[in-house]
């Protein structure tokens, strides 16, 4: 069975069409990761998922209950961490688990916050307010307040916004320390690395989901070849791949230069022209999941506009 | 260029201001509409020598010199005869639960004692624990009563005139004898403190949530709505009750305001009262947007109640429309509890209506919080 399941969901926010037909499928036990530029509709999908929007069209099961209809159950097996911090600022790490642990009914309270504070190694920092606590601990927080009912599916919205890279190996560390026992995780970023780690991924712009599956086949989706043009003037060989036919994206990488395209033969004709002209090697590169996403935006239109 | 004051910078200020005060439907609705509503309702509604308040009679005789003293006081504008009734216990029923203000009595003997010429006395038993109420409607009684009665004995007394007896009016002002204001005002006083505190606090309750970002997350776990207003509201019932002994403690030791009546009856009362002012502000709190806005909608709520409830002026001088809008505060009804209780000893069922109505304020404000209640982002 899949965790998720949803199809032809639709969003509307005062006639903008937010979530525009997305489906998507995500099977139990997997990190699924969720990408897409800033407003392409990730965090309302999302809502939609954990009942906290109602859509316009479309259906869904998400762990097997409706989701229009089962908002309640969905909510006691499913924990959502928020974009944004959205714990009791006024309230100390021990004091909003255990609000946490008492509105989800675990018992007894006392051992389930002592466990969790313990499995996140918040235990030193119990009395401190959430308030006064950096990202990462915040973080930690939020993670540990969400997965301490156990729940069946996890939906992360941008976790490691703003958090310091050891922080996001460590929670990234977690998720899939969780996964392996079973956690069916989906989690929104905007970190390359980070989509890396995830078995699947879902990409979605301007409310439309463009591609699923692994890495490998969302990269072998996008049909795109790659050329690398190495040593001479780069700046120059930039200036003059720009705008060339069958030159889609021109992007410097230190002393390199990443000439992506769809069109292979008028690709390489230009890229060889320019080497020639600039004095600098070229060779055929592998496509990477930034070049990929890169040329989804480019595509994608705005309706937002 | 200038850094400690540029007018370019005090524009943008400005303008910025100006957008986001036009944003806010609300707040601008509220200050052009308000001052304005207020204006109309408290120029009309409000009267300090109030008039046509409403008077029980207590009489068993249809004779002319009756029916000449009632339609005497009627003509002063300050009585008027709602209730006739035939036992002086009836009388006091009405006066004690505060349906009227006066209770006039002409003792059956009173045609006689004219026409004898021996002392004829009527009886004006008046609610003096607002002391303004009665004041000018005892103070004209003398001098009509006894010209209504020279006026109807003109045709005998022409003829025997020593029977032009001199009339003598009796007033009683029940349950605060001396006019002492504070022992209106202090009862009151309770109900108008309670209803700032806690429609305010109770007023934020969701709007912080909203605008801290803590919302979201709290739909997202599994907390019902009803369990979410009664987890807001209730923690305030304990504020509620230390402002109310220590209202009650200065009222005894401070004011000396008399307690007669029940203390049991008072804290029931005052237990349903406090209940329908933390649902109203909770109500409040599923309308407003911002705390802001949830702070602006308490205030439009909180100065008709003090002017229209009957705690600053009299309820029953105002004319019957303002009466009938003063019904819609909770406040009101309250006032006639804790007045009837404490300086009249009424009993629960001289207070009952005003008690239901309070019970209505909680089921209502309940079902508004909870149908307003949008347990989605929708």
């Amino acid at each position: 069975m899949n965790a998720i399941e949803v199809s032809g969901l639709v969003k509307r926010f005062n006639g903008k069409t937010v979530v525009d037909h997305v489906s998507m499928q995500v099977a139990e036990g997997e990190i699924s990761g969720f990408l897409g530029p800033n407003g392409s509709g990730k965090t309302t999908t999302i809502r939609v998922m954990c009942g906290l929007l109602t859509p316009d069209e479309g259906t869904g099961r998400v762990l097997g209950y409706d989701i229009r209809r089962d908002g309640l159950k969905i909510k006691r097996e499913v924990g959502y961490m928020t974009q944004r911090f959205s714990f009791y600022e006024d309230l100390s790490i021990e004091e909003n688990l255990t609000f946490v642990a008492r509105l989800y009914g675990i018992h007894p309270v006392v051992d389930a916050v002592r466990d969790t504070l313990e499995d996140l190694g918040l235990s030193s920092r119990r009395k401190q307010l959430a308030g006064t606590l950096s990202g990462g601990w915040k973080q930690r927080l939020a993670l540990a307040a969400c997965i301490m009912h156990k729940p069946k599916l996890l939906l992360l919205d941008e976790p490691t916004a703003g958090v310091d890279p050891k922080a996001r190996r460590d929670f990234w560390d977690e998720i899939h320390l969780r996964a392996r026992s079973g956690l069916t995780v989906l989690v929104s970023t905007h970190y390359m690395d980070e989509a890396e780690r995830c078995h699947r991924i879902h990409y979605i712009s301007y409310g439309k989901l463009l591609a699923s599956g692994t890495v490998p086949e969302v990269i072998a989706g996008a049909g795109l070849v790659t050329f690398i043009i190495e040593g001479g003037d780069v700046i120059r060989a930039a200036r003059e791949l720009a705008g060339r036919p069958g030159v889609e994206q021109v992007a410097p990488f230190g002393l390199s230069l990443h000439v992506v395209g769809t069109d292979r033969a008028a690709l390489e004709s230009a890229v060889r022209a320019v080497a020639a002209d600039t004095g600098a090697t070229w060779h055929h590169g592998e496509t990477g999941l930034e070049d990929v996403f890169i040329q989804f935006m480019a595509k994608s239109t705005d309706n937002m506009a | 260029m200038n850094t400690l004051f540029s007018f370019r910078r005090l524009m943008a200020m400005i303008v910025k201001e100006s957008i986001q005060m036009r944003r806010d439907r609300i707040t601008f609705a509220m200050m052009l509409g308000v001052p304005l509503m207020l204006l109309i309702l408290f120029g009309y509604a409000i009267n300090q020598d109030p008039k046509g308040l409403p008077a029980a009679l207590v009489t068993t005789s249809q004779d002319r010199y009756t029916r000449a003293m009632v339609s005497a006081m009627e003509n002063t504008g300050y009585y008027r005869f709602d209730h006739v009734v035939a036992s002086a216990e009836a009388a006091d029923r009405l006066i004690k639960s505060g349906v009227v203000s006066f209770v006039v009595t002409i003792p059956s003997d009173f045609a006689r004692r004219v026409q004898r010429g021996d002392h004829p006395q009527i009886l004006i038993e008046a609610d003096a624990t607002d002391p303004s109420v009665a004041s000018g409607a005892i103070s004209t009684l003398g001098t009509v009563a006894a010209q209504a009665l020279l006026r109807e004995q003109s045709a005998e007394a022409l003829a025997a005139r020593q029977s032009t007896a001199a009339l003598e009016v009796v007033v009683h002002r029940l349950y605060n004898p001396e006019g002492v204001t504070q022992y209106n005002i202090v009862p009151g006083l309770l109900g108008v403190i309670l209803q700032l505190t806690m429609v305010m606090m109770t007023s934020m309750a969701l709007t912080r949530e909203t605008e801290r970002g803590t919302m979201e997350n709290l739909l997202a776990m599994p907390a019902s709505p009803l369990e979410i207003m009664l987890g807001k509201v209730l923690p305030f019932l304990l504020v509620g009750a230390v402002q109310v002994v220590a209202v009650l403690a200065a009222a005894r030791f401070l004011f000396s305001v008399p307690f007669v009546g029940s203390m049991s009856l008072l804290l029931a009362s005052i237990l349903v009262f406090v209940l329908a002012l933390v649902l109203l502000g909770y109500a409040i709190s599923t309308v407003a947007r911002t705390q802001m806005q949830a702070m602006q909608l308490t205030f439009f709520f909180f100065l008709p109640s003090i002017l229209l409830s009957g705690f600053m002026f009299p309820y029953r001088g105002m004319p019957a429309w303002a009466q009938v809008l003063g019904e819609i505060f909770p406040l009101t009804h309250f006032l006639r509890i804790i007045r009837a209780v404490m300086l009249k000893g009424a009993d629960i069922h001289d207070v009952t209506s005003p008690l239901i109505a309070l019970v209505v304020f909680v089921l209502g404000f309940m079902l508004l919080a909870l149908a307003r209640f949008r347990r989605t982002l929708d």
